[in-house]
């Protein structure tokens, strides 16, 4: 194992001890950076010890006590922490401390940001710097709001727990929509698939430590499908590639059996909910040999055991289409032209898709032109640049 | 932990003026967890004092125009951030308006 890759798997760890031995944020991600800084002085010459995440925790807890000595704060937390001895009784081997500290990251009184950022800094080990590129704001904003949110951990008394269980169905979502939503930072940015990865191992990590939470496994499903579909997703020009016409090939299907695995595991658990239903989705996609091969009415079921917002209105629209041939679809999606997906691109994207497979194509063409008023990014503007020109061609 | 817990409302919390609070005061009594609070008067008694360049500026009315207004306070002592939301929660008033929770400043060494 790499010092890089020691440093991703043990840093969450070590942090979550030194919270909890010294109950200060700061002090802790000091401790820990001086602990890691050791070992990549002392491991090349003396070799790396059985258990790294033991002895950083050790180091770590030795530079608290040294600090706590130094400032005289707190007799009683000093005695406290020197009483911990790693070694003998490791608390390094209590899963405990990351499930505390995620909890406390994602705690709902901390605005959004503040759990995306602060779950990166002290769960995943990134420094201000990387996680302001991600988020593309200047560092020193980055460092201010890390800052604010570990304070108001602490002025707020924020608990540093797991909550107890009758607060845990209300909690749990927080912690996974962070992540999801991480992840999706990092998928719809090439340059930021450093955030996908950082959540897929966060939730890995939450599945193994709440192993009886089946969203928690869905969402970890979820994840695994989609990334083993990422280096597809775009052409070489850097227009988007639909599923239809990814290279199944390329799709990392070791990683979509591993995927399919945790996801049975999760409905076997027997409480469904909306990340074990997105999952089953992009299993259908991802398990179908080729795109024709689709099981469309099953996803469309799916799509109904969703809660209906517009835009699963839509996919739902687009998933019956598919079933029961473009007429239908076309008038499921003008159903919903008047509502709340005004202004959505993906809306007269999937009309126009509809009326090309109507032959309509003067209709798509302007559905095609609407849709690219109102796309966002780049990647889609190529890919529909690209079908608008298909039906412009008269034949 | 101390907290204030601001209760505000907009005008609709006027029907709940009589209500009193159902039983909640009773129990954080029990818990012992209530250090102090009162109910106040509406907004438009409130009398606003602000000195600039030390010149004495009163206004009539609360300092903000929002329709949210606080109509009363309880300041609460108990362990941490999840069991004052837990006590606000189950305040009358989160029913109808909202309620702030704020940490309050303890006082540096020395000043007591």
């Amino acid at each position: 194992m790499t010092f890089e890759e020691i440093y991703r798997q043990e840093w969450g760890q070590v942090v979550a001890t030194l919270i909890r031995l010294t109950g200060d944020w700061d002090l802790a991600e000091e401790c820990a950076q001086e602990a890691f800084a050791a070992a990549l002085q002392r491991w090349p010459e003396d070799g790396v010890p059985d258990r790294p995440g033991a002895w950083l925790t050790t180091t770590a807890r030795n530079r608290a006590i040294d600090w706590l000595r130094r400032e005289a704060v707190g007799a009683q937390k000093l005695r406290e922490v020197a009483a911990v001895s790693v070694e003998q009784d490791p608390p390094y081997d209590v899963p405990d401390d990351r499930l505390r500290l995620m909890f406390t990251c994602c705690h709902p009184a901390l605005a959004m940001e503040a759990r995306v950022a602060l779950t990166l800094r002290t769960l995943a080990g990134l420094s201000t710097a990387e996680i302001a590129r991600a988020f593309l704001v200047p560092e020193t904003t980055m460092s201010k709001r890390l800052t604010r949110a570990k304070q108001k951990i602490q002025h707020a008394g924020i608990p540093y727990r797991v909550p107890p269980a009758h607060l845990l169905p209300e909690r749990t979502p927080a912690v996974l929509a962070v992540l999801y939503l991480l992840f999706n930072e990092g998928y719809s940015d090439v340059v930021r698939s450093q955030l996908s990865s950082e959540a897929i191992r966060l939730a890995r990590l939450l599945v193994q430590l709440m192993p009886a939470e089946p969203e928690a496994a869905g969402l970890l499903a979820l994840m695994l499908l989609h990334d083993a579909r990422r280096d597809t997703r775009l052409a070489s020009d850097g227009a988007l590639v639909t599923l239809d016409e990814q290279d199944r090939t390329r799709w990392d299907h070791t990683q979509i059996s591993e995927a399919v695995d945790v996801l049975d595991g999760a409905l076997q658990l027997g409480a469904s909910g909306p990340y074990q239903v997105q999952a089953a989705i992009a299993a259908c996609h991802a398990t179908a040999p080729t795109a024709a091969d689709t099981d469309w009415p099953q996803i469309a079921a799916l799509y109904a055991q969703l809660p209906q917002t517009p835009v699963v209105a839509l996919n739902r629209a687009v998933a019956i289409g598919m079933a029961d041939g473009p007429a239908v679809g076309l008038r499921l999606v003008e159903d919903l032209a008047a509502g709340p997906l005004t202004g959505y691109h993906l809306l007269p994207a999937t009309r126009a898709d509809f009326l090309r497979r109507l032959e309509r194509r003067p209709e798509a063409a302007t559905a095609y032109e609407e849709a690219l008023s109102l796309a966002t990014t780049d990647a889609e503007r190529r890919y529909l640049e690209k079908r608008l020109r298909e039906v412009s061609v008269r034949s | 932990m101390k907290y204030l817990l601001m209760i505000c409302g907009d005008e609709s919390a006027a029907e709940h003026a009589n209500d009193g609070c159902g039983g909640w005061s009773e129990d954080m009594e029990a818990r012992g967890v209530v250090t102090g609070g009162a109910g106040l008067h509406p907004p438009d008694e409130a009398t606003t004092v602000r000195v600039r360049e030390g010149e004495l500026l009163l206004t009539d009315g609360p300092f903000a125009e929002t329709k949210e207004q606080i109509g009363g306070f309880v300041l609460i002592d108990c362990a941490d951030l999840d069991e004052a939301v837990e006590i606000a929660a189950k305040h009358p008033a989160a029913g109808y308006g909202t309620i702030e929770i704020r940490p309050v400043l303890e006082p540096p060494p020395g000043v007591v």
